[in-house]
């Protein structure tokens, strides 16, 4: 048998215990990575990717699963060949950091909380090389420094919540480079991420390869971030790796249905640059067709100046500081109108949402709904007001009470606003749950028992419950896999044609933006940057921040790989201010046809 | 610093509200303090002037008042039993009580924390299985019967170590032990269900992702996080100490306050009561507040956003 250069995997199966017996989750898997090269093991939730890299390291003796079968050959820097399968936990512990490094998904949780970041950097070098605690911290600088960190020395000092989840990625990276590991295991690295810190991670990986020769690893589901890196490509599913090939082959010529119908569930941005409306993923038999659903005349909604601020406390509970998480946003939604509002997390897209709905309150500013003030006396107990605006979540398990059936989570706002009686809310919320294309028969199911795709179809069903003219779906794709992700946009689209639905949809990602969206407002700060009809908002960006989160958006075409980027590394600023210290907000300027942009300074970058 | 402040003068309040409380409970009880100290042949008008000498015939309301009042000026008054001031009375009871609740409070967070990580760190074997075994048995175990085992072996059978009192360190062992075993079989319990929760976090794994030896990855990450709501339970679980402690010692004629709490009810010795609850409310208060702290120290989230 031939010796690897780095990494074979051959043959692998892992199994997890079940009700009854055990579940093959990863089935005869054989990969290869040689030095120098980036394989993207590629597939959605489920498919076996993760646990993959999990065996590799045999992290896996920590959790219930097992390795049934196979081989995993692995050659250490002093050129000897061991199976990882059969190497005692002494033996794997040493090859793990030196040897072979690992970045996880969650930068939120994957670092110890009441450890300083210096502390967790350092103890990876001091464990493994002969070096002293102030050494290791020296290193640790210069490790911080090498992701790009900036104030790194002050940085060492810090706690994770300290930071940004951008930052947190990068020390991630650190604490897997510490070591200088001859092989990269990146579990789904940037999938937390804005897009914009996103391209910035990305590309410092890429750096990392070519400098230091690492052989990587690279696990995702996001076919855009494969094709901004990969050398090779194997797409997963069920447990079975169905393809394996060249980055350009997969995309040009994938042989798997399973790929193609994975790669046409990608969406691209720049695909409907050419057509003023939206328009519903392809998903054959359909045919997408032009979503002309809006209709002129008085607008469903319409905000002026709306401010939202949350109070900051010292200790003796006097005010610090304010964050400006809204700050003088108006727009209409017409009838019928999907508005796009995107930006990168804090950016107070979903404080907006929240505060149209009313779970948070606006300090200032009008919301005015179907001709009547939502924020007026009556408001407070008009229930039709809150009937006529439904809300769809981004975590569908978690908008779901696991204790109640969908169908009783479902016939709650039904019962809340009397719309039916006895045996007619059964009826209706049969209806509702066909409506989102689900059996009639899971109104019966708890929330545990679907799977996400379906959970997320329960969460429209209950908006839709109440008969409501505008919907808010926060992130309400975000969390899905692609394939159901593009299902579910369908869904949403479909049901506004059929229902004449408004809907505010808020979104980081702008490929599905384009998708569904009639106009897009850009956030920044708690303020609209640009606002316009879609088409002109993508293809013409006026303001500078709307092109750099355009610019970082990958292409999910390794043919136009973008080699060298201007990506800037700098960090959104903190919409913390001093009380008295009031953001400018001047009017925005129209700069085409509906087509408006700020022209004044905002937060000191643009 | 600032927030201890502001935590103690939180506590004022709270021990007005216990003073009342007391002071309407006590005088609920049945019997009468007045009979009791003028004797069992006492005529009524002896009976009638006891009861003006100890400020009884007066409404409740003023009685409080200048209860009150007077404790603000550090009079705690007289006992009704043995005439002595209250002060001194407790001051003499203090000090047993704090060894006592101390030694077994420390015996049992550190034992009990050590077992439950370790049973965690064995989730599923047979040791874990044991020691959980045992924790229940701590657990549903009488403190009084098991004082009652102790002092007959060890003293009585071995002649080891003495029946009871307060002579040397020796006498600290098997009270604290009685008192301390809930305790510890609380913590081994909850500390094993934290480890368990934290052993299985992000940040665990990437520790093990490191190459960190285990020893490292389990008392540096695990352990360290694992404590935070441990640390929380502990201060609860003082309040049960100071329960307990009026059990144990007067199974083992422990000269303390607990002691102290049970004579001075079966005689209605008010004053005494009174004082001695108010003491134990500031006690447990302080614990909760010095508690608090640690948790601060123990979790930087918390010590640096407030």
């Amino acid at each position: 048998m031939s010796q690897p250069e780095l990494l074979a995997i051959r043959d692998l199966s892992v199994s997890f215990p079940a009700e009854s017996g055990r579940t093959t989750v990863v089935r005869d898997l054989s990969l290869t990575v040689s030095p120098g090269e980036t394989v993207a093991l590629v597939g959605e939730s489920g498919s076996g990717k993760s646990v993959t890299s999990l065996a590799v390291t045999r992290l896996l003796d920590y959790g219930p699963g097992r390795i049934d079968t196979g081989e995993i050959l692995y050659r250490d820097r002093a050129g000897t060949v061991r199976d990882l399968v059969r190497a005692d936990a002494e033996t794997m512990r040493r090859l793990r950091g030196p040897e072979i490094a690992m970045v996880f998904q969650q930068p939120m949780s994957s670092l110890n909380p009441v450890m300083r970041i210096g502390e967790q950097i350092a103890e990876a070098i001091v464990q493994h090389r002969d070096l002293g605690w102030s050494e290791a911290e020296a290193e640790a600088l210069q490790l911080l420094e090498r992701v790009r960190i900036p104030d790194a020395r002050r940085q060492l000092k810090r706690y994770p919540f300290e930071i940004s989840g951008g930052m947190r990625q990068r020390v991630m990276i650190a604490i897997a480079l510490a070591s200088r590991p001859r092989l990269l295991i990146a579990d789904e690295p940037t999938t937390a991420l804005d897009v914009t810190v996103q391209a910035q991670v990305l590309r410092l990986l890429r750096e990392l390869r070519d400098d230091l020769g690492t052989g990587l690893l690279f696990i995702t589901h996001d076919m855009g971030v494969v094709a901004e890196l990969a050398d090779r490509v194997a797409v997963m599913r069920g447990g079975d790796r169905l393809e394996e090939g060249s980055v350009a082959q997969i995309f040009a010529a994938p042989v798997h249905p399973y790929t193609r119908s994975l790669l046409a569930a990608v969406p691209v941005l720049g695909s409907l640059a050419d057509t003023p409306l939206p328009a519903p993923f392809t998903i054959a038999p359909e045919e997408a067709v032009p979503q002309d659903t809006v209709v002129a005349g008085a607008p469903t909604l319409e905000l002026r100046e709306l401010v939202t601020r949350f109070d900051v406390r010292n200790a003796f509970g006097m005010l610090r500081a304010h964050v400006h998480a809204v700050e003088h946003v108006s727009f209409d939604i017409h009838p019928g109108e999907t508005l796009a509002l995107v930006g990168e997390s804090g950016c107070g897209k979903s404080t907006l949402g929240r505060s149209i709905v009313r779970l948070e309150t606006p300090r200032s500013g009008q919301i005015v709904f179907e001709g009547q003030d939502v924020l007026g006396p009556e408001a407070e107990t008009n229930r039709a007001l809150r009937r006529g605006i439904q809300y769809v979540f981004q975590d569908p398990y978690s908008a779901l009470d696991p204790r109640l059936t969908v169908g009783f989570s479902v016939a709650e706002p039904i019962r809340t606003h009397a719309l039916r009686q006895g045996a007619a809310v059964t009826q209706r919320v049969g209806e509702l749950l066909e409506l989102v294309g689900l059996p009639p028969h899971f109104a019966a199911r708890y929330p545990h028992e679907l799977s996400g795709g379906q959970c997320q179809r329960v969460g429209i069903a209950r908006a839709l419950a109440s008969e409501p003219r505008l919907i808010i779906a926060d992130e309400a794709v975000a969390a899905l896999d692609v394939s159901i992700r593009a299902q579910i946009v369908n869904l949403l689209m479909s049901l506004q044609r059929r229902l004449g639905l408004s809907c505010l949809f808020i979104s980081h990602d702008m490929a599905v933006v384009e998708r569904v969206s009639h106009r897009v407002a850009v956030m920044y700060l708690g303020q609209i940057v640009e606002i316009g009809p879609r088409q002109a908002v993508l293809s013409s960006p006026q303001h500078a921040y709307t092109r750099r989160l355009l610019a970082a958006v990958p292409i999910p075409d390794p043919a136009r790989r973008r080699r060298e980027l201007a990506i800037d590394d700098s960090e959104v600023p903190s919409p913390l201010r001093a009380p008295d210290d009031i953001p400018t907000v001047a009017p925005l300027v129209e700069v085409g046809p509906g087509h408006f942009v700020a022209r004044h300074p905002v937060g000191g970058l643009y | 610093m600032l927030f201890f402040l502001r935590r103690l003068a939180a506590a004022i309040p709270v021990l007005f509200a216990v003073s009342v409380f007391v002071f309407g409970f006590v005088r609920v009880l049945p019997g009468d303090p007045a009979r009791l100290v003028a004797g069992a042949d006492a005529t009524e008008q002896e009976v009638a002037s006891a009861r003006q000498a100890l400020g009884l015939d007066r409404p409740i309301w003023e009685q409080y008042v200048r209860y009150v009042g007077a404790s603000l000026k550090g009079d705690l008054g007289v006992s009704s039993r043995t005439r002595e001031p209250v002060i001194d009375v407790i001051a003499a009871r203090f000090w047993p009580t704090l060894w006592l609740t101390l030694a077994a409070m420390g015996w049992a967070t550190l034992a009990g924390t050590f077992i439950g990580v370790w049973a965690g760190t064995r989730r599923g074997r047979w040791q874990d299985q044991m020691a959980m075994l045992f924790a229940i048995g701590g657990l549903s175990f009488p403190g009084f019967w098991l004082g009652l085992l102790l002092i007959n072996l060890f003293s009585v059978h071995l002649g080891w170590l003495p029946t009871g009192g307060f002579d040397s360190w020796l006498s600290l062992l098997m009270p604290s032990f009685t008192l301390g075993v809930g305790v510890a079989a609380v913590l081994a319990r909850f500390s094993r269900s934290a480890y368990v929760d934290v052993a299985a976090e992000d940040y665990v794994r990437t520790a093990r992702s490191k190459g960190l030896r285990e020893r490292r990855v389990i008392w540096r990450h695990g352990v360290r996080n694992a404590l935070i709501p441990v640390v929380t339970l502990t201060g609860l679980e003082f309040g049960t100490l100071l329960g307990g402690a009026i059990v144990v010692e007067t199974v083992f004629a422990w000269p303390g306050l607990g002691r102290l709490l049970v004579d001075s009810i079966a005689f209605r010795d008010y004053p005494v009561i009174q004082a001695e609850i108010l003491l134990l409310s500031a006690e447990f208060m302080l614990i909760n507040l010095v508690i608090d702290m640690l948790y601060g120290v123990l979790n930087p989230e918390i010590r640096l956003r407030s």
